[in-house]
């Protein structure tokens, strides 16, 4: 007798993730399907808009990372005008960038992916939660991280004109220069993010790392998941979220490939499936080769753990450190267990922390000229940025006249969806035996996903609390024989 | 006595408005002390069946963000309507449509073949769409279908109120709840926000000529932007005298013209028609094929005037549909 389950988080309409794990005649999962029932169409309505908009209106792709969209598109301009913007504009638009960073890292750890850390995978549901988080972590600490997010999204507000949906991006720079004030305001923001950095490393290694149990979740075959990894990296190969080359290291841990942006179309490809809106992208050199593991399959991942992988370290030295011991606890490079995404994206918050710190002390911030007017005739553009979630692409085309003909977006989470896919099959299979399921192992499979921060196509959402599910079973005739759900 | 009880929602949503209420911080505290929050998918697992059990009017209000595009969407609006006592519609895409609503500039198939088999990376050989139904090994997965265009709230239910904004403003939504939960309440059919135009609120509006004068429609990029003056008074389709005030004149701070996300005030039914024909006035020309010439520098003027309102606006998107045919 076969038996669907179908993990739903029903009270999200639109833009969720959603599971299907059919199981086989004995209770074993069949296989588990990740669908993303979504699809908004951006590609296609932004064709005739003047490409200038392209910033402000892509960032509604998703208002939980506007901020990466609109940094994406801005480059893309940058490009498709033939302009160099002045130092002072690229050095800004890269603090924007890491404050975006800093507090979107925050709420992953202390609102969505955290709970299951720190509060414990097996921990009473009830728990679960941020407010689990707060008793564990005391409420002061909770204060602190509502007060942080708060200081870095008025600096946003002060240098983008809005933190949902900044309005500053121009091809060849940005609207206006920094003054005395905001640059204060950032310094101190700076310092104040270094410390949470620290801390939230802190609370990583007294919580997980310090439990055997944890640490022995986070290396077990159920989330392991051998791939590709893809990131942004600079000169000396270190982690970069604003600008440099891609690079790409195979499951080994081996360079791959380096290539500039403007290659991202010959070396990446799009495959489809019917059952899901999401496309799945691909090595185009190694090819599709369906949801396969290894180096014959041109999957890859990107984001946190892909980043600190693909890379050879960090910039800045506390970052640094933390990422050798992040390496030399987790046995070498790559690591290929999808948990170490929570670890990985603490150090990225450490070094986006030190590197805005960098930046806000830097006297090139204050420069005048912000804005370099573009003379050249617009043509075809491609911008490429590191986004909390993965590597983001944007390509345009335009006529003579600057007006969108084509638009081409790849979302992060796009390029991470078949290994979302892979990891959550994965996870199933381990955890649900003969038939027997219940909340914790729900969970379980759960957190495969939730590692990668559930923010599905980019164009969903991802807040506060843990996603509600509901689990049903099914009989062959798809008759309802048993629900579970899972409260917060 | 018992708490109010109040709902939250979203529905073809980016997010930006869920961000907007964790962006309350610490005001939310108050809130929540004063309020039971019954319903709100985001962060608490009350499903629809929680909702669906409830008596009619249980929830004093709920705030609904995000337009509608699927049955699915519909559906819940109409429930959550006769659940609650107010319909508060929250932002742009539940308000006016919103920038999603965009794409009734073009068909349904038009978007589809373009993402999934008219893509420069898209490998497809076998010309796979994603189905509402497909079987795999025997099985069948399942995906929601669309309609054909994006709506408003208030096309779809009856709405009280709207909190107009990409996103509603901090302060409005403060104001909003307040005054809710106070019970003191404007006339139905308000929008929570100011109802004086965003050129009142601007810092720059004392250097906004009397009589403008336009010869040429600037674009921002093709201009260094002062940070003093008025910016239509440099040439840019700034849609501040056409917008609704309560957002602090934000874009103008980051040096940037309004786009009119707010919507338009009281007197206003089409908001592109005022804003259009108010740019228009400032145009200078001898003949009026001069004005219609310098309009024409005006290369998206769907984009420019219907950015955030085209679902809502007289042209509801539909009389252009064929657009996409051409582009
Ligand atoms: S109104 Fe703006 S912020 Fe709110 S959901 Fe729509 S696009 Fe997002
Ligand atoms: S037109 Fe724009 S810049 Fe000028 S006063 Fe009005 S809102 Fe301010
Ligand atoms: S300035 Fe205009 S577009 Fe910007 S937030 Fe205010 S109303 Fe919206």
């Amino acid at each position: 007798m076969k038996q669907r389950i179908v993990i739903d988080p029903i009270t999200r309409l639109e833009g969720h993730g959603k599971i299907d794990i059919i199981l086989d005649e004995t209770g074993n999962v069949d296989h588990a399907y990740f669908q993303v029932p979504e699809l908004r169409g951006f590609e296609k309505f932004t064709e005739g808009r003047p490409a200038e908009d392209m910033p402000q209106i892509t960032s509604r792709i998703c208002g939980v990372c506007p901020t990466a969209h609109h940094m994406a598109s801005s480059k893309a301009l940058d490009a498709l005008y033939h302009v160099d913007p002045p130092v002072a504009a690229k050095k800004i638009r890269e603090l924007v960038n890491s404050a975006f960073f800093i507090e979107d890292h925050a709420l992953h750890f202390f609102y969505l992916g955290g709970p299951d850390f720190v509060v414990g995978p097996t921990a009473p549901k009830a728990a679960r939660n941020i407010l689990g988080v707060l008793d564990k972590v005391g409420i002061e600490t909770g204060k602190q991280v509502i007060a942080l997010r708060k200081e870095l999204r008025e600096l946003i507000t002060a240098i983008a004109g809005k933190v949902i949906h900044p309005v500053f991006g121009l091809p060849g720079g940005i609207s206006k220069p920094l003054n005395e004030d905001i640059i204060e305001q950032a310094r101190t923001g700076a310092d104040h993010a270094v410390e949470f950095g620290r801390f939230c490393l802190q609370v990583f290694n007294d919580v997980v790392l310090q439990n055997e149990d944890y640490v022995n979740l986070i290396t077990s075959p159920a989330y392991t998941t051998n791939t590709f990894y893809m990131g942004l990296v600079d000169q000396d190969n270190k982690v970069n979220f604003y600008d440099g080359q891609i690079r790409v290291v195979d499951p080994e841990g081996q360079e791959y490939v380096k290539f500039p942006a403007n290659e991202f179309p010959d070396r990446i490809a799009e495959h489809v499936e019917p059952w899901s809106f999401v496309k799945f992208c691909y090595l185009k050199d190694v090819g599709w080769n369906g949801f396969e593991e290894g180096r014959e399959s041109g999957i890859y991942s990107v984001a946190p753990l892909a980043r600190l992988n693909a890379a050879d370290g960090m910039a800045t030295p506390e970052a640094q450190s933390a990422y050798e011991q992040y390496f030399s606890v987790l046995g070498g490079k790559p690591v290929h267990f999808t948990l170490a995404n929570h670890w990985a994206r603490l150090i990225e918050l450490l070094y986006a922390a030190e590197r805005l710190q960098e930046l806000a002390n830097d006297p090139d911030i204050a420069g005048s000229n912000v804005h370099t007017i573009p003379d050249a005739t617009p043509d075809e553009g491609i911008g490429i940025v590191e986004a909390p979630r993965g590597t983001l692409f944007h390509h345009y085309k335009t006529d003579e006249r600057g007006v969108i003909t084509r638009a081409n977006l790849i979302v992060a989470t796009q390029n991470n969806a078949a290994r979302i896919a892979m990891s959550v099959d994965q996870a199933a299979k381990a955890m649900i035996k003969d038939g027997k399921v219940d909340d914790g192992i729900l969970n379980l499979v759960e957190m495969a996903f939730r590692a990668y921060d559930p923010c599905h196509g980019c164009a969903s959402h991802s807040m506060p609390g843990q996603t509600p599910l509901i689990l049903r079973i099914y009989d062959p005739e798809h008759q309802l024989i048993d629900e579970i759900r899972r409260e917060p | 006595m018992s708490k109010p009880k109040i709902g939250f929602y979203w529905c073809a949503s980016c997010g930006g408005c869920e961000e907007a209420v964790v962006d309350l911080a610490e005001d939310i505290l108050p809130v929540v002390e004063a309020v039971d929050i019954v319903f709100w998918p985001v962060a608490l697992d009350f499903k629809r069946a929680d909702v669906e059990a409830m008596p009619d009017n249980e929830m004093a209000v709920c705030f609904i963000n995000g337009a509608i595009r699927t049955s699915e969407q519909e559906e819940m609006a109409q429930l959550l309507r006769a659940k609650s006592q107010l319909i508060v519609a929250f932002g742009s895409c539940s308000h006016m449509g919103g920038i999603p609503g965009l794409a009734n500039q073009f068909v349904r198939t038009d978007i589809l073949d373009r993402v999934y088999y008219d893509s420069q990376m898209v490998v497809n050989p076998d010309n796979i769409r994603p189905q509402e139904a497909t079987a795999v090994n025997g099985d069948s997965l399942s995906l929601p279908s669309f309609d054909g265009a994006v709506r408003t709230l208030d096309q779809t239910v009856d709405v009280d109120y709207y909190l107009p904004g990409c996103s509603p403003p901090v302060a409005l939504i403060v104001q909003a709840v307040t005054a809710i939960l106070e019970g003191k309440l404007p006339d139905k059919g308000t929008v929570l926000a100011p109802d004086i135009a965003l050129c009142d609120e601007c810092s720059r509006k004392e250097s906004k000529p009397d009589e403008l004068s336009i010869n040429k429609i600037r674009r921002p990029f093709e201009i260094e932007i002062n940070q003093e003056d008025c910016l239509l008074a440099q040439g840019l389709p700034c849609l501040g005298a056409a917008t609704r005030s309560g957002c602090g004149a934000a874009c103008i701070e980051g040096n940037m013209p309004c786009t009119g996300c707010m919507g338009p005030t009281s007197r206003v039914s089409d908001f592109g028609a005022k804003a259009l024909s108010g740019l228009a006035s400032t145009i200078t020309g001898e003949e009026e094929h001069d004005i219609a010439r310098r309009l024409e520098q005006l290369v998206d003027p769907v984009g420019t005037f219907y950015r955030y309102s085209l679902p809502m606006s007289l042209l509801k998107g539909r009389a252009i549909s064929d657009k996409g045919a051409k582009a």
